[in-house]
């Protein structure tokens, strides 16, 4: 699994994200500058980390997103390549297209910085082989703007194709009470068509140590160790 | 050449924000508000003088960056 970590001006989690590779795969990934055009040869995998690329400016996500960078990520998507967005990632993706609706101020109003469980959706997928569907797992959550929003015809699809990747859910599952920012059906994070990219707003990198609270982040970094492209 | 593009969230999309800025007018008695829906104003300076011109690097403007027209409608003004 080779992968490369995105770094934009104002990214914040790309250190926690290069560690929680590094410690699943046993490679090295590359970090990558926002302005280079291009991603290394015969790159697996690429993360959008979390953060607040270009301060939040205009629409969070929305500058990052027409970064000269992002023309070879939609590249790399489009060949099936693996793409993860994660927090500020998933906003990024959103805001180039990459994946669909959008993400909007917390119902709330308020910036949500706690432990949150998470329902995992499909399994068979490079992201998630190494849970079980319908395993409730704990991350962390610190987002303004996570309550996702799409029109009705969007959320039908994403439902009816099975691409909702992780809903919002209380310790015991319940996933409308557990719900902590207004996201439509409970979202915590999407699929693309092809399966081959993910946006959530979770932050399964902080999970991976016992010492800091759980490990059940692991799992998503363990799958796509595990994952081998189909030749 | 002076133009003013307007930003404004499409109907039905919530808007939090616009709902606590009402809260607060109507918390000041200003009993004659009925809503509020926030939105963004860009003030932009044009070197182009064809006003057709201006208006179609606008528009390009407003799809590519200023507005997401997912959630967003965008409306352009050419001022002077």
């Amino acid at each position: 699994m080779k992968s490369a970590v995105i770094t934009f001006p104002g990214s914040n989690r790309e250190g926690d994200v290069i560690r929680a590779l590094r410690r699943a795969t046993g490679h090295e990934p590359v970090s990558i500058w926002h302005q280079d055009m291009d991603l290394p040869q015969g790159t697996d995998l690429v993360v959008l980390p979390g953060g607040f690329s270009y301060g939040d400016y205009l629409r969070c996500g929305a500058i990052a997103a027409r970064a000269p960078v992002m023309d070879a990520v939609r590249t790399h998507a489009a060949k099936g390549g693996l793409v993860l967005g994660i927090c500020n990632g998933f906003q990024i993706l959103v805001e180039s297209g990459l994946l669909p609706g959008v993400l909007m101020r917390n119902a709330g109003l308020k910036f949500i910085c706690k432990m949150q469980h998470l329902k995992v959706g499909r399994t068979d997928t490079p992201f998630t082989s190494a849970y079980s569907e319908g395993q409730i797992i704990k991350v962390a959550i610190a987002h303004g703007e996570g309550n996702y929003v799409a029109d009705t015809d969007t959320i039908a699809r994403l439902e009816g194709e099975n691409r909702v990747a992780f809903r919002y859910c209380t310790a015991e599952g319940n996933t409308k009470a557990g719900n902590p920012n207004g996201s439509l059906n409970d979202i915590a994070g999407i699929y693309s068509e092809r399966l081959n990219v993910l946006g959530m707003m979770p932050h399964p990198e902080n999970l991976i140590e016992t010492l800091v609270g759980g490990i059940d982040g692991r799992g998503l970094f363990e799958s796509l160790s595990a994952f081998r492209r189909a030749a | 050449m002076k133009a003013r593009v307007t930003v404004t969230l499409k109907n039905g999309v919530l808007d939090p924000q616009g709902k606590a800025i009402e809260g607060a007018l109507k918390s000041f008695g200003l009993d004659g508000v009925d809503s509020v829906r926030q939105g963004k104003v860009f003030d932009i300076e044009l070197s182009l003088t064809d006003k057709a011109e201006a208006e179609a690097l606008l528009k390009a403007a407003a799809e590519k960056l200023l507005a997401n027209t997912v959630v967003e409608n965008y409306r352009i003004e050419i001022l002077s």
